[in-house]
């Protein structure tokens, strides 16, 4: 029998798929049978989906026009 | 060649364009990467002033070294790989602050610890504005310990590959796994607190 230790040992590579279809098969009994292990697996698994749906914020104007200076500044020095 | 026709080019005939020495395709490759280049920096150093030197240094640098680059990896793992470092040598920089401590290795002791347990509701960002919903992310993972924070960064915003986060960090692969973990469990920890459904009183476990 799998414990939560175990189960959450594994976690990461649950939800990345990342694991063979036995140990899958395991851990996917576990949760059925265990709520607490359950509700981690569905909260990290959002933790997850939210970070990854974060888009990048445009970049600042300012920053932008620094780092095109700077790049341009180099290239003409290396083209010379 | 016009920038109109740069922008639906292939990242890797940009790079071949670039490294024989044209400049508007290096332009445009800069310009696909520069707003993912510098979030990254802005989440590893934690500070504005210096991710935006991370930034430029980042660029320079591949500019600068881009008969170096083998086209046998992205383009894009490779200038993360250049800004990961950059960052990280800020950090080491920063000696006054005292929560950076790259080099030892953080073990508190207890694995994977989990203190609270609350189921979350359906979609559970959407009762939060952008704004607030970006400053709870962005507290959660401030909170991280640098290395923790660099892989989650990694792996799971900038969708890096276990293998490549390993590289880009000098670290094994199975030292990315067990911080990813713990970097995950602590931040669906932070989460909770605004994120669980109302009435849903978190108990203490394991
Ligand atoms: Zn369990």
């Amino acid at each position: 029998m799998l414990t939560c230790k175990d189960f959450l040992s594994e976690l990461s590579d649950y939800l990345d798929a990342n694991i063979d279809a036995e140990l899958r098969a395991k851990l996917e009994r576990h949760i059925t049978e265990c709520p607490n292990c359950w509700v981690i697996a569905d909260t990290t698994r959002k933790t997850i989906q939210i970070y990854k749906g974060m888009e990048p914020c445009a970049i600042p104007a300012d920053v932008e026009s620094r780092l095109m200076k700077a790049l341009e500044k180099k290239m003409a020095a290396k083209g010379r | 060649m016009a920038l109109s026709s740069l922008a639906g080019l292939e990242e890797s005939a940009l790079v071949t364009q670039a490294r024989q020495g044209d400049t508007v395709a290096f332009a445009e490759l800069v310009r696909r990467y520069e707003g993912k280049i510098f979030r990254l920096a802005q989440h590893i150093t934690q500070n504005r002033e210096d991710a935006e030197d991370v930034l430029q240094e980042s660029f320079m640098k591949a500019y600068e070294h881009l008969d170096q680059f083998k086209g046998d990896s992205k383009f894009y793992t490779w200038i993360v790989r250049i800004a990961v470092n950059q960052a990280l040598m800020k950090l080491r920089r920063r000696k006054t602050d005292k929560s950076v401590s790259l080099d030892e290795t953080i073990d508190t002791g207890e694995d994977t610890v989990v203190r609270e347990i609350a189921a979350w509701g359906e979609d559970p960002e959407q009762s939060f504005s952008r704004e607030e919903l970006g400053s709870i992310l962005d507290t959660a993972i401030q909170s991280l310990e640098p290395l923790y924070r660099s892989v989650f960064v990694l792996r799971d915003i900038e969708e890096l590959s276990t293998e490549e986060t390993a590289e880009a960090l000098g670290l094994s692969v199975p030292a990315v796994k067990s911080r990813l973990l713990r970097a995950r469990l602590q931040l669906r920890e932070k989460l909770t607190r605004f994120f669980k459904r109302k009435g849903d009183d978190a108990f203490a476990y394991m």
